[in-house]
């Protein structure tokens, strides 16, 4: 009986110290939250200058360009999948994982052969325990990438890109990351990055706004060349902020359900351990009760 | 009339402001450019950036690795992925 209390005692001792890591947790994501939505914002006006430089040669000029041209028998697929490097975050990368799976099925079906790029060691321990193959992975820094992985990756990217799927190179490129929506939904999602479909995307500027003649110097194709590459980096490094900043409001929300959780299992214990101690007093007295009756009787 | 200024890097906006002039340096030479400029797209070569204030305010210096400058409606946008400013007397 005295066993059974102390085992619910230290059960609800161990709980309440998870809880506190729990919190601890809780507290650092929601901080950081706001931080990595900041990042985001304020990497914006250097997309919307790209975005913008982008299409208004891509409008002006007939320049063809490799980037932007559609191959007519694609190979070989990149798919980067952007995940957490940590857990304790919910689904967060298992729903990003399994786009990344609805992904490479459709392009597979397409008679197109996926190659894995992959951030975030979740992913890579995901697909590393699948034996598939890994063409690169890029891990340590998903809760606040910089600028330098972004434009690594990129160069990654688009060096595989030109290099084409026949030479062991790629034909297409996707990307898996998740979409910050709000503070409440993130939604995992996949898209395409290269061949370049007419600048698309949230900053492409209003129609009703004619973009001036611009002229180029030196000329457009030396514009276009060297616009397109760093769009690509500042897309990717785009899509990592928003990635990091669902992250971290993934985990806030997985830590405070399971900080929740424990109060619960603390309330219970308690109530279990309330219990014992009542039944051992019980037993105690009836004890002593039946011990005096006998002493009485035997007089 | 003056120009209206943005510096801009990859991971923030780094400087904004008013301006007499702008003094670039394109691959194909410098370039200085005043109001009323016409719209231009021009790649930049690593270098610095001269940006001269208004009124004898004191200007700034960009220093850029590359990048581009485009003009348009009196609105100069300097962007590169790494930009660092500093004042100028």
């Amino acid at each position: 009986m005295a066993g059974q209390l102390r085992e619910y005692r230290g059960r609800i001792k161990s709980t309440k110290s998870i809880q506190k890591i729990f919190r601890a947790m809780e507290l650092i994501a929601t901080s950081r939250i706001a931080k990595a939505r900041q990042a985001v914002a304020a990497s914006s006006p250097y997309a919307r200058a790209l975005t913008r430089a982008v299409s208004a040669v891509a409008t002006y000029t007939d320049a063809e360009h490799p980037l932007l041209t559609e191959r007519e028998n694609p190979q070989r697929a990149a798919v980067l999948v952007v995940t957490s490097d940590r857990g304790m975050a919910g689904a967060y990368s298992s729903n990003t994982l399994r786009e990344a799976e609805r992904l490479i099925v459709t392009l597979r079906e397409r008679g197109v052969e996926p190659v894995l790029y992959v951030l975030g060691r979740k992913g890579v321990t995901y697909f590393r325990f699948r034996r598939r193959d890994i063409e690169a992975s890029w891990t340590g820094n998903s809760e606040s990438p910089t600028y330098e992985i972004a434009d690594e990756v990129g160069e990654t990217l688009v060096e595989a890109f030109q290099r084409g799927g026949a030479e062991g190179g790629v034909d297409e490129i996707h990307i898996v990351s998740t979409r910050f929506l709000s503070m409440v939904t993130q939604e995992p999602q996949a898209l395409r990055l290269l061949p370049l479909e007419v600048v698309e995307g949230v900053e492409a500027p209003p129609s009703h706004e004619v973009l001036p003649l611009y002229s180029f110097e030196p000329d457009p194709e030396t514009v276009l060349d060297a616009l397109l590459p760093r769009y690509i980096s500042a897309r990717i490094f785009n899509l990592l902020l928003q990635a990091s900043a669902s992250e971290h409001a993934a985990r806030q929300r997985a830590m405070k359900a399971a900080g929740d959780n424990a109060d619960d299992i603390i309330k219970d214990f308690t109530r279990l351990a309330n219990q014992a101690r009542q039944a051992e007093i019980t037993q105690e007295i009836s004890e002593i009760v039946s011990g005096a009756d006998a002493m009485t009787s035997a007089r | 009339m003056s120009l209206q200024v943005q510096v801009v890097s990859a991971e923030r906006e780094v400087w904004t402001g008013e301006a007499t002039m702008v003094l670039a340096r394109t691959l194909e030479g410098e370039i200085g450019i005043l109001t009323g400029h016409e719209p231009m797209l021009a790649v930049l070569a690593a270098g610095e950036v001269r940006v001269d204030g208004v009124g004898g305010a004191a200007g700034i210096t960009a220093h850029v690795d590359g990048g581009f400058l485009s003009v348009e409606h009196d609105t100069v946008l300097v962007v590169a992925e790494r930009a660092r400013v500093g004042e100028r007397a």
